[in-house]
């Protein structure tokens, strides 16, 4: 079943002529899509329109979730600073209506289950790098959506902790299993965690290669170090080294 | 630099000064209609203390009335003005008009308005304009201040205008009201004392009358005088804005 799809889709942008395709993507219910490319090569552009924040110039986009049963994590936390934790977290359920007390107590269900039980009614300015990242996919979490779009969440995040947010956003996406996209330009983040990979050319982007990982989800330790990840990590760079050129 | 010294250090400048002051007056045997010494404006100051701290009580009433008048209908039209960009195009090179125009040159016309027999109205008219600028800006500015990746997640949960507004726009806009409401309480008591000179009546019984008052007599120490109250009472202001502006940015921030 498919949770959304571009289909040949082009977006120009006044003044900086085409940003985007065409390009046409697939995302079955379940998987989890890396989406790799050169910056300025519409990666983020590809993820609003999965997220139907914006409309292609060309070709369709097709969406099944409704209301509230997408989420995003954009590259910063994105958290409003005059709010605690637990009010960030609860912000998508209480824009649907759902009663105040119960939006806050499914907030704090979503901040245990990203391993931040203790920051309920801590303020993002108390917060380290990595913990706002983590109450920012709490909040993205909260609506259990169907389509979980992740736009470099982890780009500002030094190496231990984004090693240790992959492994905790795989865990997390065993419990309900939504589609996800992950946007980044780290090749080996890629690998580790998506079930395919597509590679995007440099701008506009096209599709520069898909590439499937067969490897267990979540990962099992060591999975950095085995030949089949080094070499998933050697086929999409030169896939991309390709993409890049042309 | 250690605590005491940073506390010390501008008392000790204004010691000196006022030292050398009273003794070049001494020194060139300067008319004191002219130029008091020191002592003499401590003098004054002194007996003359009830009435003074009575004027700048209504100097600090009028510019503190003033404020609130320009706050109500600078946040008003800002409001307005957020929701409608159409309003905002039409309203702003009025805004700017109004901001240029020295006060001034606008205060006989609102003194006739007001009535000669309630020049307190004009003043408090008069300052409000000069302290609508700075929150009518501020708050604008600070509407559109909202993280625009937060905009897109209202976007993405399909938030109703009311809620963008009350959940994310006013908040977001805190920080740069209370930055308005601090400049603005500054520039109500400068217009609450230009207000006053012109209105040239006494009816405010604010310190700008003293101070004419005194000219007109030629009691140059009470001038002095005034004007001393006058600058502390500034000082006191600002500080105290100061204090409240950084509890509202910890209030609102949560650190």
């Amino acid at each position: 079943m498919t949770v959304a799809a571009l289909d040949a889709v082009e977006v120009d942008y006044a003044g900086r002529g085409r940003a985007l395709g065409p390009f046409s993507l697939d995302l079955p219910a379940g998987e989890i899509t890396a989406l790799v490319g050169p910056s300025g090569c519409g990666k983020s552009t590809a993820l609003r329109l999965l997220a139907g924040l914006e409309q292609p110039t060309r070709g369709t986009v097709r969406r099944a979730p409704g209301r509230g049963e997408t989420a995003v994590v954009f590259q910063a936390p994105t958290l409003a600073p005059w709010l605690t934790a637990q009010a960030n977290v609860a912000l998508p359920l209480e824009l649907a209506g759902t009663p105040r007390s119960e939006a806050r107590a499914r907030a704090a269900e979503a901040l245990g289950a990203v391993g931040l039980p203790q920051v309920l009614s801590a303020r993002p300015v108390q917060l380290s790098g990595g913990m706002a990242m983590r109450v920012s996919l709490a909040r993205a979490l909260v609506t259990e959506p169907k389509l979980l779009l992740l736009d470099e969440p982890f780009a500002a995040l030094d190496e231990i902790t984004r090693r240790a947010l992959a492994d905790d956003v795989l865990a997390l996406w065993t419990t309900a299993k939504p589609a996800v996209v992950f946007v980044t330009h780290n090749v080996e983040e890629a690998v580790y965690m998506a079930s395919r990979v597509v590679v995007m050319t440099r701008g506009p982007g096209r599709i520069g290669g898909d590439v499937r990982v067969d490897a267990p989800l979540p990962r099992p330790p060591g999975f950095r170090v085995t030949p089949a990840f080094r070499e998933h990590v050697e086929t999409v760079s030169g896939a991309l080294a390709q993409g890049m050129a042309a | 630099m250690n605590a005491a010294l940073r506390v010390i250090a501008p008392v000790v400048l204004i010691g000196l000064l006022l030292l050398a002051w009273e003794a070049a007056c001494a020194a060139l045997r300067t008319p004191a209609y002219i130029l008091p010494p020191p002592s003499a404006v401590a003098a004054s100051l002194a007996a003359d203390a009830p009435t003074l701290l009575r004027s700048a009580w209504n100097t600090l009433a009028m510019a503190l009335a003033a404020l609130a008048v320009a706050s109500l209908l600078a946040q008003a039209l800002a409001l307005a003005v957020g929701l409608s960009p159409i309003l905002e195009r039409a309203v702003r090179p009025l805004a700017v008009v109004l901001q240029v125009t020295p006060v001034v040159a606008i205060a006989p016309l609102v003194v006739i308005w007001a009535g000669i027999d309630h020049p307190q109205r004009a003043i408090v008219a008069l300052a409000a304009v000069v302290a609508f600028f700075p929150i009518f800006s501020g708050a604008v500015t600070g509407l559109k201040s909202a993280d625009p990746d937060l905009e897109r997640l209202f976007d993405l949960y399909g938030a109703t205008r009311p809620q963008r507004l009350m959940r994310l726009r006013l908040p977001a806009a805190v920080p740069f009201l209370l930055e308005g409401h601090k400049v603005a309480a500054g520039l109500a008591v400068i217009g609450a004392v230009v207000a006053e000179f012109v209105a040239g009546s006494g009816g405010a019984q604010g310190l700008a009358w003293r101070i004419l008052e005194a000219g007109n007599r030629l009691q140059t120490a009470k001038m002095f005088a005034a004007l001393a109250v006058l600058g502390v009472l500034g000082a006191l202001l600002h500080a105290v804005l100061n204090v409240l502006e950084r509890w509202g940015i910890r209030w609102w921030r949560g650190r």
